[in-house]
């Protein structure tokens, strides 16, 4: 029996079905009368459909049925985007393409079989025959004059002139006035390039419908059960009240299935259709083509300042690629979470951000890990390094001089954003302590002596988490609320089961929300269940992403626990002929003040709520309570991390030495498994930094699309990860959380690049963009010494 | 045309009849119904489908079903004996080696083969030894730690 209490690093409860092979993800349900469906998916970047024949696919022995896009054209409708920026353009998107496809992946029919083997047999016997038109992948080249079109027609009539999808802004202060006193400017190109998130589990659906009730059931991998079930029923017309979405285990998600999909909605309409139940399971080559990618910017940036290394100001102008399609959160990403980030840490006043979205000829662009955030601390401390560089003081020295000072309740920032609380220099202060910078300095210099090429990066990030409160959200263009909900139900016998709108995928709530309900009511995390991710279970709920899970989700199961206890504390007091004011409630016991052996345990008080046969006056029986929790403001986690890296001269490779990680994401309430999620974010940060990207040929063939083609880090990339933290509780939630998700993935790509820099900076170098591959670092390498030599013959 | 194979897994004899074309993954999964082996890719990258044939750990998407006839497989439901978790399991619940856990049957097996070889590698070999299987949660971080604390154990089998 373990009484556990908030940061506290309990072993995970959900391990051990998982580490025994009886995990449930969704390609482990199975279900009598099971057929399959396998999509037909456009080779083509962009082509119109001129004829689509299934006569030898649907003869195919084993092959049930074969829909096209005109087939289910009505019932399929339309994919909406769910967050709605000024004047964006909202093109259809068929979830089976009809006339026109708009990348490479996407569906044009769907065959459905008795077995998946066969399924896909007959898929490739399905004859499109397609009118290829030129493709676009090059979101600033798209919105040029002369580029090819994907949505034609008026805006006003579904289309997206010059292919763009938004013109979007933020400003604060005065920019141009800034740059005009400023006494160094420096400008840079920035790309920061397109990724795929690689979740270790595909997608996967499988829709059962029952047609003498017409009740649907979709179990599908996703983030976001509750608003996918909403969606569904706007997209397709299927009553809500008659859809339960399941989402079982989920084999990881970092953003890439937080929408609405193509194929959920595919699959729950032909399982409508036949009667039967019916699943897909996405490929991993079909993943990098079907799923979301993330990232996928195209930046001109400037930063102004003086020469004594006071920053003033930073610009930018941003062509965001989104693909081919407005993905559900889309338009949110580039926007919102980008630009009113651009202030960073510092006291920076004056900012100035221009964001082209563009649609191109590519798998539709969203959320990954971070989502917007990476990028814009990608720039911003990419640029910090540039600045001091330009005016010759030490990149530390500029962070320290340009921080907010320490605060504890809120300050407002250029962007119009209210952080909620800081300490920026502590964070910074403990990873120098950690790495050493002094010593650092020395073997650096000692190493260049050697012709070792050593470089040391820092990245004090800030990112807006804890999504969200929803009337902010919906002034920013939220078409649903963001608020969580939570359901505690104590049980007769003091047991508990608890219900989140939550919906994890590997942050292992069910270990973090038995926490929390064990350090509140005093009972064994072993007496707590925790149930999520099932909409006929739950309330209506938002989800997991943007770490908001514990901050929203958590602070809405705190609010029951407390009502719960309230109760609880009224019955005992009652039954113990006591005023409620004299019983505290301490260890899971209702004990009367100075009367220690007058005493009620939880579970005794549970009971009496049931069997009520002497309950307080007026009071209802059972013992259970509900809550929303919608926060006041977002949270701001921040932190300093540090990389280390030793670059080879002879061949370009960047090996990352050391890894520093200091984070602040306030109140912890399980150390473990931040320090998790935390270590697996850096990978992917350091992934983006070194290794990954996503390769379009110019007409629109994935080229990185497998996984012996894409780099996803082995473990021989890294070096144990170091980690710390600084607690600077957050004021606008009852625990002080601030979310710990997406640290790693914000804060480490800038600190890898700035360390890769840092070792070239002797040669001449002031930036390498993402991916620093071996390659590219010789060919720098080479470049720099050419230019040298060059520079002094001249 | 079907062929008739036996298996034997986890210690049980299996008969079947199945396709040529059939892959030992989806034998374990859809005619065993072990799903505890998962699948994550199309191209024998991931390592999620790591089972061990005959001791040796193997790809499972990558052998035919056929080809394991007559063969001894042990998948990850097979690890635990007498109520009891593998060190390699125990240790990747103890040093939080998992997030998802869609990888974790494969790391898991890849971690028991790689210690039957080599019992107590370094940090380095084990970063070596695992980079066939990919995982997207940890970091490997914790991972590493876990299969230096069942090598630790002394209760490797």
């Amino acid at each position: 029996m373990t009484m556990v209490g908030i940061n506290e690093s309990v072993k995970r409860r959900e391990d051990p079905r998982l580490i025994s092979g009886q995990g449930k993800y969704v390609d482990d349900i199975r279900l009598p009368g099971l057929l399959h469906l396998s999509l037909v998916r456009s080779p083509h970047a962009h082509a119109r459909i001129k004829r689509i024949d299934v006569s030898r696919a649907a003869k195919h022995p084993g092959v049930v049925a074969v829909f096209t896009g005109a087939d289910l054209q009505e019932q399929l409708g339309s994919l909406p985007a769910g967050w709605v920026v000024p004047d964006l353009k909202q093109p259809k998107h068929p979830p089976l393409a009809v006339d026109k496809v708009r990348y490479v992946g996407d569906a044009v029919a769907a065959v459905v079989a008795d077995d998946p083997y066969i399924a896909a047999d007959a898929a490739r016997l399905v004859r499109v025959t397609y009118e290829a038109l030129p493709g676009i992948v090059d979101a600033e080249k798209a919105t040029k004059r002369g580029a090819p079109i994907l949505h034609e027609g008026k805006a006003d009539q579904g289309g997206a002139p010059n292919n763009v999808a938004f013109d979007w802004e933020v400003n604060g202060g005065d920019y141009a006035a800034a740059r005009k006193k400023a006494e160094v400017v420096v400008k840079e190109r920035i790309i920061n390039q397109r990724l795929i998130p690689n979740a270790m589990e595909p997608r996967g659906v499988v829709a059962q419908y029952e047609p003498a009730s017409g009740q649907l059931t979709m179990w599908t991998s996703t983030q976001i059960p509750h608003l996918l079930r909403l969606l569904f029923a706007l997209v397709t017309g299927h009553p809500e009240h008659k859809l339960r979405v399941i989402a079982p285990d989920d084999g990881g998600a970092f953003g890439s299935k937080l929408y609405i999909y193509a194929e959920e909605v595919i699959t729950g309409i032909i399982a409508k259709h036949i009667g039967r139940p019916v699943k897909w399971i996405e490929g991993r080559q079909e993943n990098y083509l079907a799923t979301t990618h993330g990232r996928d910017h195209i930046t001109d940036v400037e930063i102004c300042g003086d020469k004594d290394g006071t920053i003033t100001g930073i610009s930018c102008s941003v062509h965001a690629n989104l693909g081919a399609y407005l993905s559900t959160f889309a338009p949110l990403i580039p926007t919102i979470l980008f630009g009113i980030m651009l202030v960073g840490v510092y006291k920076l006043s004056n900012i100035q951000c221009k964001v082209r979205g563009a649609f191109t000829n590519t798998t539709p662009v969203d959320a990954y890990r971070g989502a917007g955030r990476p990028e814009a601390t990608y720039l911003v401390e990419r640029m910090v390094d540039r600045f001091a560089d330009a005016v010759g003081r030490d990149p530390v020295f500029v962070r320290r001089k340009n921080m907010i000072p320490a605060f504890k309740n809120g300050r407002e920032v250029a962007t119009g954003v209210k952080y909620d609380s800081g300490d920026y220099k502590k964070a910074l202060a403990m990873a120098l302590d950690m790495v050493d910078y002094r010593q650092f300095k020395a073997e650096q210099r000692a190493a260049r002596k050697e012709g070792r090429l050593l470089g040391i990066g820092f990245s004090t990030y800030i990112e807006i988490c804890g999504m969200a409160p929803s009337a902010v959200a919906a002034s920013l263009g939220a078409g649903a609320g963001l608020w969580e909900s939570s359901l505690v139900r104590v049980h007769p016998t003091g047991k508990v089961t608890v219900f989140t709108g939550t919906s994890p995928h590997g942050q292992g709530h069910y270990t973090s929300m038995s926490q929390i309900v064990s350090s509140q009511l005093g009972i064994p995390m072993e007496d707590v269940e925790v149930v999520h991710g099932d909409t006929s279970a739950q309330q209506f709920g938002t989800g997991t992403f943007g770490s908001r899970s514990v901050v929203v989700g958590g602070s809405a199961l705190y609010m029951s626990l407390q009502k719960v206890k309230n109760k609880a504390r009224k019955i005992a007091a009652h039954q113990m002929g006591v005023p409620e004011k004299q019983v505290e409630f301490a260890s899971g016991r209702f004990v009367v003040e100075d009367v220690p052996d007058k005493s009620m345990s939880f579970p005794d008080v549970a009971l009496q709520a049931y069997h009520a046969k002497n309950l307080p006056r007026g009071m209802e029986p059972g013992l259970e309570a509900v809550s929303f929790f919608d926060p006041e403001n977002f949270t701001w986690p921040f932190g300093c991390h540090v990389a280390i890296v030793e670059i080879d001269p002879a061949t370009g490779e960047v090996k990352l030495k050391r890894y520093v990680a200091v984070d602040d994401v306030g109140k912890v309430i399980n150390p473990m498994i931040v320090d998790g999620m935390v270590h697996g974010g850096v990978a992917q940060g350091v992934g983006q930094a070194l290794v990954e990207q996503a390769v379009y040929s110019p007409d629109g063939q994935l080229l990185s699309g497998s996984m012996m083609d894409y780099a996803v880090p082995t473990a021989e990339m890294f070096p144990v990860f170091e980690t710390a933290r600084t607690e600077t509780p957050s004021p606008t939630n009852p625990l002080g959380v601030k979310g710990a998700g997406e640290t790693g993935t914000i804060a480490a790509s800038p600190a890898v690049i700035n360390a890769v820099v840092d070792a070239l900076s002797h040669l001449g170098v002031t930036h390498v963009d993402m991916p620093a591959t071996s390659e590219k670092i010789w060919r720098t390498i080479q470049d720099a010494k050419s230019r040298r030599r060059n520079g002094r013959k001249r | 045309m079907s062929y008739l194979v036996t298996v034997r897994v986890n210690g049980v004899e299996h008969t079947a009849h199945i396709e040529a074309r059939l892959l030992l993954v989806n034998f374990l999964r859809d005619v065993l119904d072990l799903t505890g082996t998962h699948v994550g890719c199309d191209t024998s990258s991931c390592g999620a489908c790591t089972v061990l044939v005959n001791g040796q750990a193997v790809k499972s998407c990558t052998v035919f079903a056929v080809q394991a006839n007559g063969a001894d497989v042990t998948t990850v439901e097979g690890l635990a004996k007498d109520g009891k978790f593998h060190p390699v399991q125990q240790a990747f619940w103890d040093e939080h080696g998992l997030q998802c856990g869609f990888c974790t049957p494969g790391m898991i097996m890849t971690t028991v083969a790689l210690l039957k070889k080599n019992p107590s590698p370094t940090e380095s070999e084990i970063r070596s030894g695992i980079r066939g299987t990919l995982c997207r949660c940890t970091g490997y971080n914790n991972i590493v730690k876990a299969v230096q604390a069942a090598a630790a154990s002394g209760r490797m089998p």
